[in-house]
């Protein structure tokens, strides 16, 4: 996929710098394929997969976020391909765990796998799906983790609403704050803990968006607890 | 700020009045009283929030000539044929009756800064605790030889929006066959880097599909201009030889137009055009000038709070403001309204005052769906508002994230407008 080579080295760099201190799960593809029961509801794979209220799974390692002609993928989720989010093991780790913790928007409605060894096992049942598994660097499957990482130091600092309410203000030139999201996603009424997730994940380039990179990368761990605590609270 | 009397007077009845009733600043007449000067980008994003964040505490007037605002940002994508004139247009009802903002159609003429009030064109003054200038720009008199305001019919600046942009697409349009359009380039400072470019994009757009043996000439002041790289590979991938971009080096700084004529002389060659649009170099919105707080073309301000070097009650905004690194760009103008209505508030009514952040990010528009942006971070020194961190869109990228990137100015938009207008 020579389209999106440009993209592919720096998305995998942030990844693995920000993920590289995590300790190695093994995945068992045989007791992965019960695991996948959870997803079958709504995802095929195997020989003549389709497309069903999920994306068919062939294939998914190294395509990019919503890269499959003919599926009606939700406008987030585009967003994020376009903005080089690849399918890799760590993505798709992070992915399955909460899918809104990546992808805001996302219309996959499932709650996550929160033990890592199921997702270590569902993506190794995956992976046999996957036609070219050489797409995946060598040093990838080692670098394992979670989105979860957050020191719970950091998801447990009480954020300052009326501080995170004049933060917001640079949020609002672009986010509208009844909730509309054309061409660019809402961000009102976010549980807590996942707009915390997803600001550091931004922050330490996991999420491709430069924008959101450049303005979370410049807000202390006090201020995004602010903006979390703002944003949860109905207006 | 020199002291005189009135303002050690000014100072005892507000150090007096701290006494009693230590948040309100309000000089001994209730209210404290906040007016702003223009109802664009700067202006209305100020007034708005000072209106909604003091609940009712702090008077707000806004005076601004135009019922009806016609934003720049995206006028452009009007003259390529991606938007209407209605899609760019906004009023001031929302916050007259939403926010209690007391908006008042007259041009502010004179500040009395001893006196604290704003002179208007129909008559009274207007008193303030705190003022607030954003009126964006006017152009240099003299700065390109042959064209003055009296020239802006025959040569649109089109760089107020509005009826100058109608009037430039329509001479566009009535280009014949094959025909020339002229575009004379500002030099730095000016509102909106990279807006001739995205200007000459769409336009070369509009020709595309409707005169496509028309040429685009640019006669640019400056060797250098922003995004430039994107542009050029945009012009090249997308008008194949229909932009010829002469920078200094060719005689692009050494320019005289006759619009009587309509001829451009580049360099000492003279070419016959149909269409011309000069853009000229640009200054402070008058009404900056005639409150005293300019040096040169613009008004030096403190990075902290937007307050003017001049004097501390007036703050100014946007692009009449000089204040460092960022761009003279509606998304600036919007960003340092919010800290200078923070700061403001702090002022007049003790409320907490945060400490200064600025972003901005600039989308421009290449061709259909083919989007690219350049955007940044700052923060407030002691001399400026300096740069943090930036990003740019890079040359080559693929269409899908093109798309992206358009669609999200898009949401910028529709998220800015509403942040300006309630
Ligand atoms: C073609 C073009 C494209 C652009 N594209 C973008 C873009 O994509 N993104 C972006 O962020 N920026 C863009 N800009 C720049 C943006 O429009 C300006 O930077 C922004 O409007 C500046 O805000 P301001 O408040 O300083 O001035 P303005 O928005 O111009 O507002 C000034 C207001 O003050 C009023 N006024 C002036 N004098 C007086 C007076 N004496 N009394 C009362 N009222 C007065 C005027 O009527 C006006 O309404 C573009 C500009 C142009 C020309």
């Amino acid at each position: 996929m020579p389209r999106f080579s440009k993209l592919l080295p720096l998305a995998l760099v942030a990844l693995l710098a920000a993920r590289a201190s995590f300790g190695e799960v093994a995945g068992d593809p045989e007791r992965g394929a019960v695991v996948f029961a959870k997803c079958g509801g709504c995802h095929q794979v195997g020989e003549g997969a389709k497309n069903r209220i999920g994306p068919h799974l062939n294939g998914v390692f190294g395509r990019m976020a919503a890269e499959l002609e003919g599926f009606p993928y939700s406008k987030s989720i585009k967003r994020a391909g376009a903005d080089g989010l690849i399918w890799t093991r760590e993505t798709l780790d992070a992915y399955i765990e909460n899918p809104r913790v990546l992808v805001s928007g996302t219309r996959m409605s499932f709650r996550g796998l929160k033990k890592e060894q199921d997702r270590a096992d569902v993506l190794a049942y995956l992976r046999t799906f996957s036609d070219d598994p050489s797409n995946i660097p060598e040093a990838e499957p080692t670098a394992l983790g979670t989105d979860h990482d957050l020191d719970p130091a950091i998801l447990a600092i009480q954020g300052d609403p009326e501080y995170g309410e004049y933060l917001s203000n640079e949020c609002t030139t672009c986010h509208q704050t009844d909730g509309a999201d054309e061409g660019i996603p809402s961000i009102t009424l976010w549980p807590e803990e996942d707009f915390v997730v997803a600001m550091h994940a931004y922050k330490r380039k996991l999420r491709p968006h430069p924008v959101m990179q450049m303005m979370a990368g410049r807000l202390s761990d006090e201020e995004i607890a602010a903006l979390a605590a703002y944003f949860a609270k109905p207006e | 700020m020199k002291l005189n009397r009135r303002h050690f007077i000014a100072t005892a009845t507000a150090a007096s009045a701290s006494l009693s009733a230590p948040m309100v600043k309000a000089g001994g007449h209730g209210k404290p009283r906040v007016v702003v000067v223009g109802g664009g980008a700067g202006g209305a994003t100020a007034a708005r929030y000072i209106a909604k964040d003091s609940k009712g505490e702090i008077d707000v007037t806004l005076i601004e000539p135009t019922r009806t605002y016609y934003t720049c940002f995206f006028s452009n994508l009007y003259l390529g044929g991606f938007r209407d004139i209605g899609s760019i247009a906004h009023s001031y009802g929302t916050l007259a009756v939403e926010y209690g903002i007391n908006v008042v159609h007259d041009w502010a003429t004179g500040v009395d800064r001893d006196a604290k009030t704003v002179a208007l064109a129909g008559g009274g003054a207007v008193p303030y605790d705190k003022l607030i200038l954003s009126p964006g720009i006017d152009f240099v008199d003299g700065a390109v030889e042959g064209w003055d305001l009296s020239a802006q019919n025959a040569m649109p600046h089109a760089y107020k929006a509005g009826s100058q942009t109608e009037l430039l697409k329509a001479q566009i349009m009535a280009m014949p066959a094959g025909g020339t359009f002229a575009m004379v380039a500002p030099p730095n400072p000016f509102r909106c880097p990279p807006g001739p470019y995205e200007r000459v994009s769409m336009v070369a757009h509009l020709l595309k599909a409707n005169n496509p043996t028309a040429k685009i000439i640019v006669a640019d002041p400056k060797p250098k201009f922003s995004k430039m790289a994107l542009f050029q590979e945009g012009w090249a991938d997308n008008y194949e030889g229909m932009v010829d971009w002469i920078g200094p080096d060719f005689g692009g700084s050494d320019v005289s137009v006759n619009p009587a004529a309509m001829t451009v002389t580049i360099d000492g060659e003279e070419t016959k055009v149909d269409a011309c649009n000069v853009i000229p170099a640009m200054k402070a919105g008058r009404i900056a000038e005639l409150a005293g707080v300019t040096d040169g073309n613009w008004a030096p301000v403190n990075a902290a709070d937007m307050s003017s070097k001049a004097d501390g009650d007036i703050y100014v905004l946007g692009d009449a403001s000089q204040q460092g690194d960022m761009p003279k760009s509606g998304f600036s103008a919007n960003s340092q309204a919010k800290v200078c209505a923070n700061a403001v508030r702090g002022a007049l009514t003790g409320s907490k005052v945060f400490p200064a952040k600025f972003s901005n990010t600039c989308w421009s528009l290449i061709d259909t769906e083919n989007g690219v942006k350049v955007g940044a971070t700052y923060e407030a020194t002691a001399e400026k508002i300096a740069k943090v961190d930036g990003f740019i869109s890079q040359t080559g990228e693929d269409a899908a994230l093109r798309k992206a990137t358009y669609e999200e100015s898009v949401g910028w938009y529709a998220g800015i407008t509403s942040d300006m207008f309630g």
